[in-house]
């Protein structure tokens, strides 16, 4: 399998592909540290306490936040480093010749995956490490331990999340026999999760928990409670409440309905969470993201093991 | 007799109830150029992938110097090299780099390697172009560095299928060469191919395979007396009368093999060129010799002879 990984490794980095992702990632990471910049004076009053954090979060009035470049971006990138996977060998000829050398069959997709997670790994960590660098010297506030932490946990997972797009490009690489197919079907997937499915869960919420012209508390958080677990089918909302919860620890909860709540209640809670209490909020969402990757990454496993190379 | 590199019994693969492969013996030697004949689909490359522990056989078994590719795949794989029809490679690395990158997925120590990839290159008459990316190769280039390829873990056996579709006839005869010079560094061949010409003039045996039966097995020699009645060349004389006299003496003839009367010709079996003294015999014996003509088997008659039965 280390044969494939350093194969495909040295693909990935020489690719044009690589560079082009990389340049993305690279573009949205300035952006986020001008964004920043502009506004981060506005947002930090003396009892900020994550000041750090919020050069990461903060959006500006025409520009959105990193988190959001990096929610849109990972995607992309998971689904451009998975989607030809398996096809692309069986089109060029290479996978029959592949198969015929003395290896397992599972280092092949084993091996390739990995040197697409490394890919994606060293791109995000980068990316991160750019943005704090430059923050760093630029508002000349060091982070907390803390907020080092939150960072880290950050950082693994949009790797996750990232996984995920891979193993779900990867999937459709196995069963789809075109490369052109297998990408179409990923973003198919992406923009229905991305923009559809926050639609699709407000109209059902409404059908279902109808808002009046004045609605009560009641009638919204039953709405906002539908919305929130309907939404949270969608892998792409999963990422973004762990990415709030994680690098804006004020936000006390994730759920729609408590929110809601609380903005009724004058006493809005305004202790930002300790990280403990934060990991602990994003867990199931962490969880599912890691289910929902090993689920795509074990289907394509099975299939392409059991699959029969035939002569075609 | 050499020692048996492949063995199959009642081999059998059925594919969603299409039999492509029905109960196939097939015997191959050391050191033998195979030639696995047989029309398009009729069970070749299933075989193989069959052999390479690829595809699992429905029924039967298979050894492949003395292992079972279903159970002991990787080494099967060691020892055996595969270049598939439409091989592909790596088409952004170069030669080299493909090459190289099969070493190590044959974990062959590095040491080695650099010289062996140089010296196989040579061999295919690749070396000029060694360190250009595949994508600039022309079909008959990629399959010379897929022999090439193949020969990197110095295979016991190669299969070879259809390495010489799509190719012009210089490539053709360059491959040709290839597969000869690999048979005798004692390389046992198994080799598919539509060239029959090619095949003839290389293969030591040759199998057809019609619809996944085997409907023929054996040496060219052999295969070729039975479609001309026993010997390498067919006469076939056009007489004014065959009469049983007429026949009886020309079997009297030096060298006949044997004699068919079929109509008002005589169809002549013998494996030297006698249209002379046929012709003497015929006119000796009072007969007019109307026409002659004469036939060496090819393996084409024979391939003919064979898929049209099955």
């Amino acid at each position: 399998m280390y044969a494939v990984f350093r194969k495909e490794l040295a693909d990935h980095l020489a690719s044009r592909r690589f560079a082009i992702l990389f340049m993305l990632v690279f573009l949205a990471a300035i952006l986020a540290i001008y964004v920043a910049i502009q506004s981060i004076r506005s947002v930090v009053t003396p009892t900020t306490e994550f000041v750090f954090l919020k050069m990461f979060t903060t959006s500006g009035e025409t520009l959105p936040s990193f988190p959001f470049f990096i929610s849109l971006f990972i995607p992309i990138i998971g689904i451009a480093l998975g989607f030809d996977t398996i096809n692309t060998e069986r089109a060029s000829g290479n996978l029959s010749r592949l198969l015929s050398q003395p290896i397992y069959r599972d280092s092949v997709i084993n091996g390739k995956f990995l040197a697409g997670l490394a890919v994606m790994s060293t791109m995000i960590v980068t990316v991160i490490a750019i943005v704090a660098g430059l923050g760093l010297r630029i508002i000349g506030v060091p982070p907390s331990s803390e907020e080092t932490l939150r960072l880290i946990v950050f950082a693994i997972v949009t790797i996750v999340y990232g996984a995920f797009w891979m193993a779900l490009a990867a999937l459709f690489s196995v069963f789809f026999n075109r490369a052109a197919t297998s990408m179409l079907a990923s973003i198919a997937l992406w923009i229905f999760f991305f923009f559809f499915m926050s639609m699709i869960a407000g109209a059902i919420a409404n059908v279902q928990a109808p808002l009046g012209s004045s609605p009560t508390a009641e009638e919204m958080i039953r709405n906002y409670g539908i919305q929130g677990t309907l939404g949270r089918i969608s892998p792409c909302t999963l990422y973004g409440e762990a990415t709030t919860a994680l690098l804006t620890p004020e936000l006390g909860s994730l759920n729609a309905a408590l929110m809601v709540l609380s903005t009724f209640t004058s006493g809005r809670m305004v202790t930002p969470l300790p990280f403990n209490q934060s990991l602990l909020l994003i867990w199931p969402q962490v969880v599912s993201l890691v289910a929902l990757a090993a689920i795509c990454f074990g289907v394509s496993y099975v299939k392409f093991m059991t699959e029969e190379i035939r002569s075609i | 007799m050499g020692q048996v590199v492949v063995e199959t019994n009642n081999l059998t693969k059925t594919y969603d109830g299409f039999t492509a492969v029905d109960g196939l013996n097939l015997r191959i030697e050391e050191g033998e150029i195979f030639g696995f004949l047989g029309p398009n689909g009729a069970g070749k490359t299933t075989t193989i992938l069959m052999l390479l522990g690829l595809t699992e056989p429905s029924s039967g078994t298979a050894q492949v110097c003395g292992h079972n590719p279903t159970r002991e795949p990787l080494k099967v794989k060691r020892i055996v090299g595969y270049l598939p029809e439409r091989v592909g490679f790596y088409e952004d690395l170069t030669a080299r780099q493909n090459l190289r990158y099969t070493a190590e997925l044959n974990n062959l120590p590095k040491e080695e390697v650099e010289q062996k990839i140089t010296d196989l290159l040579a061999t295919v008459g690749l070396s000029e172009v060694a360190d250009q990316q595949v994508s600039t190769f022309s079909r008959g280039m990629k399959q010379r560095l897929g022999i090439a390829d193949i020969q990197i873990k110095e295979p016991k056996l190669a299969f070879l299928d259809e390495p010489t579709t799509g190719i012009d006839p210089e490539g053709i005869d360059e491959i040709i060469k290839l597969i000869v010079s690999m048979a005798k560094r004692k390389v046992t061949v198994i080799f598919c191919s539509h060239q029959l010409h090619q095949v003839q003039k290389i293969c030591t045996r040759v199998g057809i395979l019609a619809k996944g039966h085997l409907v023929a097995d054996g040496s060219i020699d052999r295969l070729g007396g039975k479609t001309t009645g026993g010997g390498r060349y067919r006469i076939e004389a056009e007489v004014a009368q065959a009469s049983p006299e007429l026949v009886t003496s020309i079997q009297r003839v030096n060298g006949v093999l044997a004699v068919e009367p079929s109509g008002n010709s005589l169809l002549i079996s013998c494996d030297k060129d006698l249209r002379g003294q046929i012709a003497k015999a015929i006119v000796d014996s009072d007969s007019l010799l109307v026409g002659m003509k004469i036939e060496e088997y090819s393996l084409e008659r024979i391939y003919k002879k064979y898929s049209r039965e099955a």
